[in-house]
């Protein structure tokens, strides 16, 4: 039943195609890929002797060969039948390469659809003839969209069982086309087919005689996915500079817009410095021009301050330039996005810290409607606004993917936490310059004749924080010192009064605090904050916050049990009670200091001789 | 049955599939290169780590290779690699570095009484972490492609290890358009494969027009050889026992894939040339794996080896 061709040579002109399949459980994806990869030869017959031993062993498919289990690469993917991770099959004819991206319909399917998409200039959607649209199908043509996928294929499978009748592919073809039609410019094209008997995937079928389209193949042939780069905007992400020795300095990196040829003029985006281009040097020798998707190194003719991260441009065409933007943002991790925490963000080649400033709403997939939400889970997908420590360059994603895509990264754990793609630039950001001012840190400083610090104290609750902290205000003030004190309790009494205790609010409390106590330090002032604080991230960002200015982390150490037998606010009694929820130490975390600049161990010791020991640390650093 | 048209490549004329896959290759190890402090290339002399060392030298051309390479050697290699090997880095002017597990060979392991798996684990995986640990490598690019067997084509190309360079398949790092997170936690590490999207018959078509030197191994030749499990084993040298029935002749036999000598199968071959391997491999019906008894022992072996932290 099955049919060979052979691998086949390539045409000297062959190119490639990234491609996605996506389809619900049952759909036929499996046997779909299994057909594809063995008629065009790329299945052995010693991986169809293993698959034939297999599909006895765990197979589903009676008698029949079952293509899933050669694609489940994992043991516990078949032990358990079911399809975990994003695998990447290959294939190909004379005209065309393939490089198939093969993700599981349904557990994560977001994340690795998403995964799978963002490589991909086409998508293969499954459709069982029987079922007819099924809300995933709408669910994957979405996220294929929003990957900035332009060439679907409806591929109607299981013909064979509903008799090849004409009006059921056309009833399913017609309600896609209204649906896709709402998602953008996409070409769409249906093919009623049959995976498992072959009916137009790779030969036209005599059962279809109503359908006058190509077979499945045929198309993957034919699909124009050039982007017809030249003109396109040149975009070039510097990666690597390359300098061997003092004679020759070089920047690599991949065209990934446009194309650029020696002796043109670049631009480095963000900047008014431009340079001539010298040369475009390639081990094959040096190139009158660079295409999209070229791996080259640029040398230039005048010296010009490049380093990794840069993006080059053309005069003229020179990409957006800002720190505030508007994207689409899809998480991947299991701990949900806190707007307000710093994460590493990486776009293009540059990596800087980032945060998402608003989650303006999450998207329903199913749907599309949009929704009020506070934070995105695992497989969310929301429109949120972004601000980065550093002001970067970038293109809308659908100008540009690779200009216009990002990641998030976690600070801490290091695990990819989520992927973006930018809309637009927010305009206030653009707007609102930074207004030089003539009087600076240094000189208010200089006038109160100290050097202005930020004390941040952290600790559980009833730890000895704010006692602590209030004995240090008062014996600073004794030496002559200008101090302030920012304690928990009472900026939740005003500035941060709208704020609760979930980790969302607590993140953006510290936020806030740390923009204050920053403002403070700048008017020259040492600044005590007594802050629970809990999460090592949001002490970091108000250490970054704070520099230049001397910044001590001060751990108030004290054991929980201390902490609960002291409970100077009866608040643990109330915690323990149900009627006090996220609290922290016990229903909410607290994560230890790792590198405080003091640690305060309170057990033993008056908070008399706490703040002494603070003091003495501020001396020895030559603050007081 | 349906045959498709076999004309043949123009040599020096890279069609534009290879040129995509020769491109993505190269800005990996640019990256590889740019974000991490000291990378090494494990090089096992084989067709694929061949075409990585032309690809690196691409990649930081008119510079030298800003890291060096690594070879695990087992003691059993073919007497024609060592040769190739050492060649290859005198006349590359390569800073190779040679690894083999001194403890594993005092201990007398060997693939021929320990049986392939012991000497695998010892004389391959934990040679490997030696050498890893030993030179503090905290990135390692190997040859390694997705379409070689199944558990591969299920990793990501920057490849996250554990401190003790373990492999946990269920929590890989989502890995999207071109943006890897190469960040690591304390004493983590990076396996990066730049082949990832390469085929078998890419390699060879790659070989071809790029004139690429192998171990002359891959092309038939005259070879002493006895047939053992369908395959024919070469007698490189007189540490293989032979069977009292067994009597060592000469065939044109070729490898599809190197290893050590006593686990490799040879295949009866005319082909002499890149292209005549292509042409073979066009119309072969047997995987490139087929010739190597590691993989034979049971379905998953090499995802078990691979969360050990093989190659």
């Amino acid at each position: 039943m099955l049919r060979f061709c052979g691998q086949a040579s390539p045409r000297p002109g062959r190119d490639l195609l990234r491609l996605l399949t996506c389809g619900s459980v049952d759909d036929g994806k499996s046997t779909l890929i299994g057909r594809l990869l063995y008629e065009c030869g790329s299945i052995f017959d010693d991986q169809l002797g293993t698959l034939q031993r297999e599909s006895r062993r765990f197979g589903t498919t009676g008698d029949d060969l079952d293509f899933s289990l050669l694609l489940d690469g994992l043991e516990d993917e078949r032990q358990q039948r079911i399809t975990i991770d994003v695998a990447y099959r290959f294939f190909a004819t004379p005209q065309r390469a393939f490089i198939i991206a093969d993700t599981p319909g349904h557990e994560q399917y977001t994340r690795n659809m998403a995964t799978g998409a963002s490589t991909a200039e086409l998508a293969v959607i499954l459709v069982d003839a029987r079922k007819g649209l099924l809300p995933q199908t709408k669910r994957h043509a979405y996220i294929c969209c929003l990957l900035g996928i332009r060439h679907i294929v409806l591929a109607v499978n299981k013909m064979d069982l509903v008799d090849f009748e004409q009006s059921r592919f056309q009833n399913i073809a017609e309600h896609f086309s209204k649906f896709a039609a709402k998602l953008g410019e996409i070409s769409v094209a249906a093919i009623p087919l049959s995976a498992r008997l072959g009916d137009n995937v790779t030969e036209i079928s005599a059962r279809t005689p109503w359908y006058r389209g190509p077979t499945l193949l045929e198309h993957l042939h034919s699909v124009d996915v050039s982007n017809s780069g030249v003109d396109r905007p040149f975009r070039f992400p510097v990666q690597w500079v390359n300098r061997p020795n003092g004679d020759f300095r070089g920047f690599s990196g991949t065209v990934v817009s446009g194309s650029i040829a020696a002796g043109q003029e670049v631009l480095l985006a963000g900047s008014d410095r431009s340079a001539r281009i010298k040369e475009i040097v390639t081990f094959d020798g040096a190139a009158d021009r660079a295409r999209e998707g070229d791996a080259v190194t640029l040398t230039f003719e005048t010296d010009i301050d490049i380093a990794r991260g840069d993006l080059l441009a053309k005069p003229g065409e020179a990409p957006e330039h800002v720190d505030q933007f508007a994207a689409y943002v899809i998480w991947m991790s299991e701990q949900p996005l806190v707007p307000g925490r710093s994460y590493l963000l990486r776009v293009g080649t540059r990596t800087v810290p980032g945060t998402v400033t608003a989650l303006k709403h999450r998207v329903d997939v199913e749907t599309l409607a949009h929704l009020a939400d506070r934070t995105l889970r695992l497989n969310e997908i929301g429109f949120c606004n972004l601000s980065t420590a550093a002001p970067v360059a970038f293109d809308p994603y659908d100008a540009c993917r690779d200009t216009g895509a990002f990641i998030l990264i976690d600070r801490f754990s290091n695990e990819t936490a989520g992927a973006g793609m930018i809309a637009f630039g927010l305009r206030r950001a653009s707007n609102i310059h930074w207004q030089a001012l003539t009087v600076g840190r240094e000189e208010r400083a200089a006038l109160k004749d100290q050097r202005p610090a930020v004390l941040w104290l952290t600790g559980l609750s009833g730890a000895g924080k704010s006692t602590i902290a209030d004995i240090v205000e008062k014996k600073l003030l004794a030496l002559g010192r200008h101090t302030m004190l920012l304690d928990g309790d009472n900026v939740r009494h005003g500035l941060n009064r709208d704020l609760g205790f979930t980790e969302a609010d607590r993140v953006e409390n510290i936020r806030r605090v740390g923009e204050v106590a920053k403002l403070m330090a700048e008017a020259g002032l040492i600044v005590i904050c007594s802050f629970i604080s809990p999460f090592r991230a949001e002490r970091r960002l108000v250490r970054e916050l704070a520099a230049p200015s001397a910044f001590l982390e001060i751990f108030v150490d004290t054991p929980l049990e201390e902490c609960m037998r002291r409970d100077p606010k009866g608040l643990y009694a109330k915690a323990k009670a149900g009627r006090l929820e996220h609290f922290t130490g016990l229903d909410s975390p607290y994560e230890v200091p790792e590198a405080a600049e003091i640690r305060v161990a309170t057990i033993g010791i008056s908070p008399e001789a706490a703040a002494e020991q603070i003091l003495a640390e501020l001396r020895g650093r030559r603050i007081i | 049955m349906q045959i498709f048209g076999d004309e043949t490549l123009a040599p020096q004329s890279l069609p534009e599939y290879l040129k995509r896959l020769e491109a993505e290759s190269i800005g990996i190890m640019r990256e590889v290169a740019a974000e991490f402090r000291h990378p090494v290339l494990l090089y096992s002399i084989g067709k694929d780590s061949g075409v990585m060392l032309h690809l690196a030298r691409k990649a930081f051309f008119p510079g030298a290779l800003p890291f060096p390479i690594l070879h695990i050697d087992t003691g059993w290699k073919f007497r024609e690699m060592i040769a190739f090997r050492d060649d290859t880095a005198r006349r590359l002017g390569l800073d190779l570095i040679v690894h083999m597990n001194e403890e594993g060979k005092a201990r007398g392991i060997n693939p021929i009484t320990s049986g392939s798996a012991l000497h695998t684990a010892v004389m391959k995986t934990e040679a490997l972490k030696q050498a890893l640990d030993r030179h503090g490598f905290d990135v390692s690019i190997g040859g390694a492609r997705r379409d070689e067997e199944k558990s591969r084509a299920k990793e990501r190309i920057f490849s996250l290890r554990s401190a003790n360079h373990t492999w946990n398949p269920k929590n890989q790092r989502p890995e999207l358009w071109r943006l890897y997170n190469t960040r690591l936690n304390d004493r983590q590490s990076m396996r990066v494969f730049p082949l990832s999207n390469w085929t078998e018959l890419d390699i060879w078509d790659y070989i071809a027009a790029e004139e690429i030197p192998v171990v002359p191994l891959y092309f038939a030749a005259l070879r002493p050889v006895v047939r053992r499990h369908d395959g024919w084993i070469m007698v490189d040298d007189d540490r293989l026992p032979l069977a009292p029935d067994e009597r060592p002749e000469l065939r044109w036999i070729r490898f599809r894939t190197l290893g050590c000598y006593p686990l490799t199968g040879g295949i009866e071959s005319s082909a002499t040339t890149p292209s005549d391997v292509a042409a073979e491999l066009r119309s072969t019906r047997q995987s490139e794996r087929w010739g190597r008894l590691i993989d034979a022992d049971e379905e998953a072996a090499m995802e078990r080896k691979k969360r050990e932290g093989y190659f």
